[in-house]
């Protein structure tokens, strides 16, 4: 039963992941409303956000600046990097975070311009409507 | 200027986007002419680069900014993405060529917001092709995929509605391919695709399980980018309700630079060798593939309108591709990098003939064909030239890719996957012969009146159509008749990745 545990424990950050997409695909799939649905969209993309970002983290370490880097000059191999965190998950992510809130720009635009058009932001009513014309 | 050129070919679209939506604000009508200049720039680039790259061995490396791999950002530039480039580029190059007649029906006004976009999209496809990093290529396609996404909710009708889905779907994938690439960097601690191969092998990590589910994640997200068949839902609504300037220019090249990105994982980063190793992967996928050609022709079979109907065979063109890079041998990879450069102008080609077609009648049911010959012979001869290579009438390229793919599924003993082949063959066969008897033998009027022939008006598709769709059918049969050379050069690549 411990083994069970610290196996959960010692990688919670990968389930938190897991269960943060899936509720983004349960919401993508199931719900009706188109809103919801991209909201659930940009909670998948902020899941994948948050894996990367814990891949970056050490214990015991800390945020990856150099005091007085130009000082040192190129004695930057006394740095261990076990101090300090991995940036680079962390800047990628920055990149990431721009194209979902770009995503998410676009799809609540078009959501807007479909309830210019049928008056409703609910998949069935769109179908329904759809299959009238 | 040479050694920068795998540069300009990125950024002559990028700054076209740049100036087009900053004229737009005053001067919309001259969008046109950026957007031509800057994709005759990018195609230029790319000719050039072809001819650079047949000088060298194996191709060569060009560092964004100087830096030296993998802390830079690499372009990687080989006989493969040489010869990619310069078909997107060219299919792009005749597909904006013909936006301007088609947006004056259609979309008029929109012209500032359609030619950045359009722009945009080839500057992410370009650059898909020369990236030589994981991290990066993911923001490229997210670039692409967002222009696209504008491009179709910025047309009218069912646009939007459809648009929905495609969002959701493409999304889906994208996501797929980066938590793959997080995989893989969780397991080498590097991004740049050169490097992880090397990293990968030196390790021997080919067995790990963390490289298997990257791999997957991957494979899958590409999968959903392309349309395979059962994860295409969005791909038939979004194309065919999109604008027509924007469907002829998404529709050839967004699900071949996907199969290419696929191509390039499987081949340059994850080597033969760890494919083989996993054989279930491999039927697995030929499969998938069977069924997406098989479900495609027969779906497109019973479609009556004419953008639908050419949506569906895209989806059964796709199956060819996503089963001939799997079936892992010479012939086979040929087949499919050939099928890849010949597909992108077989599509454009129906696509532009298509909408020529409805900016001449003004409807897009097939019965709007009845007496084409008469009414607009030149156009619909160009458009049956693409027709025909999608049934594979030599001397058209379609022949030639399908005798290598049928080759390569022979020799490693797909005869499900040779048999789709001709299945959906014979099923275009029928769809376009269809389409020529409607053409030929009924007329607008008087269908019973032989005695009589009525007098018919010439109603050509507009000029602005017209030339972009003689010159890809023009391209079609040259492709066809210099096949030989460009096998050569694709095997040059298919050898120098190791696959026998």
């Amino acid at each position: 039963m411990s083994d069970v545990l610290t196996f959960i424990i010692s990688r919670f950050n990968y389930w938190i992941y897991i269960v943060l997409m899936m509720i983004g695909l349960y919401a993508m799939i199931a719900k009706r409303n188109y809103v919801k649905k991209f909201i659930g969209m940009s909670i998948f993309q902020t899941a994948i956000i948050l894996f990367y970002v814990s891949t970056g983290v050490k214990s015991g370490a800390t945020i990856p600046i150099l005091e007085h880097g130009h000082d040192i000059g190129h004695a930057a191999a006394a740095i261990n990097p076990d101090h300090y965190a991995n940036p680079l998950p962390h800047v990628l992510m920055l990149t990431a975070i721009v194209v979902g809130v770009a995503t998410l720009g676009v799809a609540l635009a078009v959501v807007q311009k479909v309830h210019d058009q049928y008056e409703t932001i609910e998949e069935p009513e769109i179908l329904f409507k759809l299959g009238q014309e | 200027m040479s050694e920068n050129l795998p540069f300009l070919v990125i950024a002559a679209p990028l700054f076209g986007a740049l100036v087009a939506s900053l004229v737009g604000w005053a001067r919309p009508r001259y969008c046109y002419a950026i957007a031509m200049v800057s994709l005759a720039a990018g195609l230029t680039a790319a000719i050039a680069l072809l001819v650079k790259v047949s000088g060298t061995v194996s191709g060569y490396e060009y560092r964004l900014g100087g830096w030296p791999p993998p802390i830079g950002i690499q372009h990687w530039v080989d006989p493969l993405s040489a010869l990619i480039l310069v078909v997107i580029t060219a299919v792009a190059f005749l597909a904006v060529m013909s936006a301007r007649a088609n947006l004056q029906l259609e979309l008029p006004g929109k012209e500032r917001f359609v030619y950045p976009l359009m722009l945009l999209m080839v500057t992410g496809l370009s650059g898909m092709t020369l990236t030589g990093d994981a991290f990066n290529l993911y923001v490229l396609l997210e670039i692409t995929s967002l222009s696209s996404y504008a491009l179709v909710a910025i047309g009218r009708g069912r646009a939007a509605a459809s648009c929905l889905n495609y969002i959701i779907m493409g999304t889906i994938g994208a996501s797929f391919y980066l938590l793959g690439v997080g995989y893989l960097y969780l397991k080498t601690g590097s991004l740049n695709m050169i490097d992880l191969r090397q990293i990968m092998i030196a390790g021997d990590m080919h067995g790990s399980q963390t490289v298997i589910t990257g791999f997957i994640l991957i494979t899958v997200g590409f999968w959903i980018k392309m349309g395979l068949y059962p994860l295409h839902g969005w791909l038939p609504n979004a194309y065919s309700f999109a604008p027509h300037a924007a469907s002829n220019l998404m529709a050839p090249l967004m699900t071949k630079v996907s199969v290419y990105v696929s191509l390039r994982m499987m081949l340059s980063v994850f080597t033969p060798d760890f494919l083989a190793v996993h054989a279930l992967w491999a039927q697995t996928a030929l499969l998938v593939a069977t069924i997406a050609i098989i479900a495609g022709s027969l779906i497109a079979y019973s479609q009556t309108d004419v953008k639908k109907l050419l949506c569906y065979l895209v989806v059964a063109e796709v199956g060819y591709m996503a089963g001939g890079m799997w079936l892992m041998n010479r012939a086979g990879i040929t087949g499919t990098i050939y099928h890849i450069a010949a597909d992108a102008f077989m599509t454009c080609c129906l696509f532009l003939g298509a909408s020529g077609l409805i900016a001449s009648t003004g409807s897009r049911h097939i019965r709007s064909f009845r007496g084409a010959t008469r009414r607009m012979p030149w156009t619909f001869a160009a458009f049956l030239v693409g027709g025909l290579s999608m049934i594979g009438v030599p001397p058209t390229c379609g022949f030639f890719s399908k005798w290598f793919l049928i080759q390569g599924a022979i020799e490693g003993g797909a005869w499900h996957f040779v048999a789709a082949l001709i299945f959906s063959s014979l099923i275009n066969a029928l769809i376009f012969f269809r389409i020529i008897e409607l053409a030929y033998f009924k007329d607008v009027e008087h269908e019973d009146d032989v005695s009589h022939p009525p007098q018919v008006q010439r109603n050509e598709a507009p000029w602005g159509i017209r030339i972009p769709l003689f010159i890809t059918s023009v391209v079609i049969v040259l492709l066809g008749v210099f096949s030989p050379r460009v096998i050569n050069w694709i095997e040059r690549f298919v050898d120098s990745v190791g696959v026998t």
